[in-house]
């Protein structure tokens, strides 16, 4: 089968492997009908992510259709077309049990901070992940989920990961009535959280980049303000003005360790390496928010030291809360606000590209060509 | 870019899934009251372990499940054994990481040699694409790559 295989940083290639295998009683095989490449595969690419071994196939988002199933799985069957969340979950472990899905015990044995991801380094349990034919889903009896009759696949590849991502940043923002919420970043993840802020009853919400097609992009999906922080003196003292000098309720950082905007951070961060890449987003988002406010965040940080700025959280009594998105917690809610048109995933995709061409397809999400905010990987064994 | 003059109230489900319960103290959890039992609860059987599998010093045994995408091999291979011998608290456990990946990259291209082919790297790259809408930034590091390696060339020519 044609999977997509990581070289080192900036370079993967598509090559042909071995069929996956049942390795657990509770495994199922999916072949792939859609998978999308994440603004997180990008710190994989980068070489960002530490134990990203050379020979590994990334792709946490995808949907497929079940070929083959171990004897204790019962939830799926053979045929069924389903989306696969990204975390991989047993189900019975304490946290799992909480409806803490993104934080499961028995998915990783490589860390116990992090919870098993499909296709997202060995740090994240070494499993191969979606950008391929096939793929082996363990624990198939908790995470696959089928897709219902009427709903479109692109809509459900993106319930994978971007909707469920986005709309628990808003969720973790504790958003109240009339607040002021603002999304540092304008990716796919950025733009839904946005999205969603106002399912929580907003009278703003503000989304901060430095990319101009992407802001525009956010402005009319969104239906939010969106500013390019280049354009300003200073972000955060903008932030301050435009409410009137108080800070925003709810600050959501869905950017992560790659962040632009700050010389020191990117040299540090960026450059050399001293620390876990540039923490630039968080530190805004902590600077910006209210005292007493809340600061949400979704964006992926490494494991070394960040530069955070710590005693701001003390000092302002924040609360910082973040976690991978429990998807499966999630979905029933998420799938009804697409059903009923509420939400329109599919309206993030702007690339539809084949899996052999996974080299462009990485080069024009990375360095941010063609206007593209999310692409759409399809094998060729599609049906 | 401002837009704040649209009457919010209209966007699709506005307000629908606020929740003045959601106080953010404490994560979104069902709260069950199963934690203090630690990791005493039933489990799936073991998937069998037949390849090199590293695991995090937290934990005494490996997790139920887990992935056998790329085990540890050649230089790289040793130093995450090395890495693995320390807790995820400590540097000595990342930073070799990160050396070791840096390390494996270089075994890749090796690997490929031996497989008789010479990586593609500039279609991995995608340098293509990169041409194809941003030429301007591709040509000027094109330019600055020549005129480095031209004068590399001019130094080590001088002193011989
Ligand atoms: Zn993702
Ligand atoms: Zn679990």
């Amino acid at each position: 089968m044609l999977a997509m295989n990581y070289r080192g940083p900036y370079r993967v290639r598509t090559v042909e492997r071995p069929m996956p295998e049942i390795l657990h009683p509770e495994d199922a095989i999916v072949r792939v009908t859609r998978t999308c490449i994440c603004g997180s595969d990008l710190h994989l690419y980068h070489g960002m992510v530490p134990d990203t071994r050379v020979g590994s196939t990334f792709g946490h988002e995808f949907t497929g259709v079940v070929e083959e199933v171990g004897p204790l799985v019962t939830n799926v069957k053979v045929g069924d077309h389903v989306l696969v969340p990204f975390n991989i979950a047993c189900g019975k472990c304490n946290f799992c049990k909480q409806g803490l899905y993104g934080n499961c015990h028995e998915s990783n044995t490589m860390a116990t901070a992090v919870g098993g991801i499909f296709g997202y380094s060995h740090t994240a349990g070494g499993f191969d992940g979606g950008q391929a034919e096939y793929v082996r889903v363990p624990y198939a009896n908790v995470g696959p989920t089928v897709i219902p009759p009427d709903m479109d696949p692109d809509d459900a590849v993106l319930l994978t990961d971007v909707v469920p991502t986005g709309y628990q940043a808003a969720e973790m923002g504790g958003i109240k009535e009339g607040d002021t919420v603002v999304v540092f970043g304008a990716g796919p993840i950025g733009i839904m959280a946005a999205r969603c802020a106002w399912f929580f009853g907003p009278s703003r919400v503000i989304i901060i980049d430095h990319v101009d097609y992407r802001l525009e992009f956010a402005k009319n999906y969104a239906k939010c303000e969106a500013y390019n922080f280049k354009s300003m003196d200073d972000p955060v003292v903008f932030l301050k003005k435009t409410t009137d000098w108080y800070g925003a309720d709810v600050c959501i950082d869905c950017v992560g360790c790659e962040a632009e905007g700050n010389a020191l951070q990117t040299f540090t961060g960026k450059l050399t390496l001293m620390q876990a890449g540039a923490a630039t987003a968080l530190q805004w988002a902590i600077n910006s928010v209210k005292k007493g406010g809340i600061v949400s965040v979704v964006g992926v940080y490494g494991p070394p030291f960040n530069y955070v700025p710590i005693g701001n959280i003390l000092n302002k009594g924040i609360t910082l809360r973040a976690n991978q998105a429990s998807v499966k917690r999630l979905l029933p809610r998420l799938i009804d606000h697409v059903q009923s048109g509420r939400l329109n995933p599919k309206g993030l995709i702007t690339h539809r590209v084949p899996l052999e061409e996974i080299s462009e397809a990485y080069r024009i999400f990375s360095s941010k060509l063609d206007e593209c905010i999310k692409t759409v990987l399809i094998p060729s064994t599609k049906s | 870019m401002n837009n704040q003059n649209q009457d919010f109230k209209n966007i699709p489900g506005w307000g629908m899934d606020i929740d003045p319960d959601n106080e953010p103290t404490y994560p979104i959890k069902n709260y069950t009251g199963d934690d203090h039992k630690r990791s005493n609860y039933e489990k799936a059987e073991q998937q069998p372990i037949n390849i090199e599998l590293l695991k995090s010093n937290e934990r005494p045994r490996p997790s139920v499940v887990f992935g056998t995408s790329a085990p540890p091999s050649g230089l790289s291979g040793a130093i995450r054994r090395y890495a693995f011998k320390h807790s995820e608290d400590r540097y000595r456990h990342w930073i070799p990481l990160i050396l070791a990946d840096r390390i494996n990259a270089w075994e890749g291209i090796i690997d490929d040699f031996k497989k008789g082919s010479f990586p593609d790297i500039v279609k991995e790259r995608g340098w293509k694409s990169e041409f194809r809408y941003n030429p301007v930034n591709m040509i000027g590091k094109a330019a600055i790559t020549l005129a480095v390696g031209g004068l590399v060339i001019k130094y080590l020519c001088k002193r011989k």
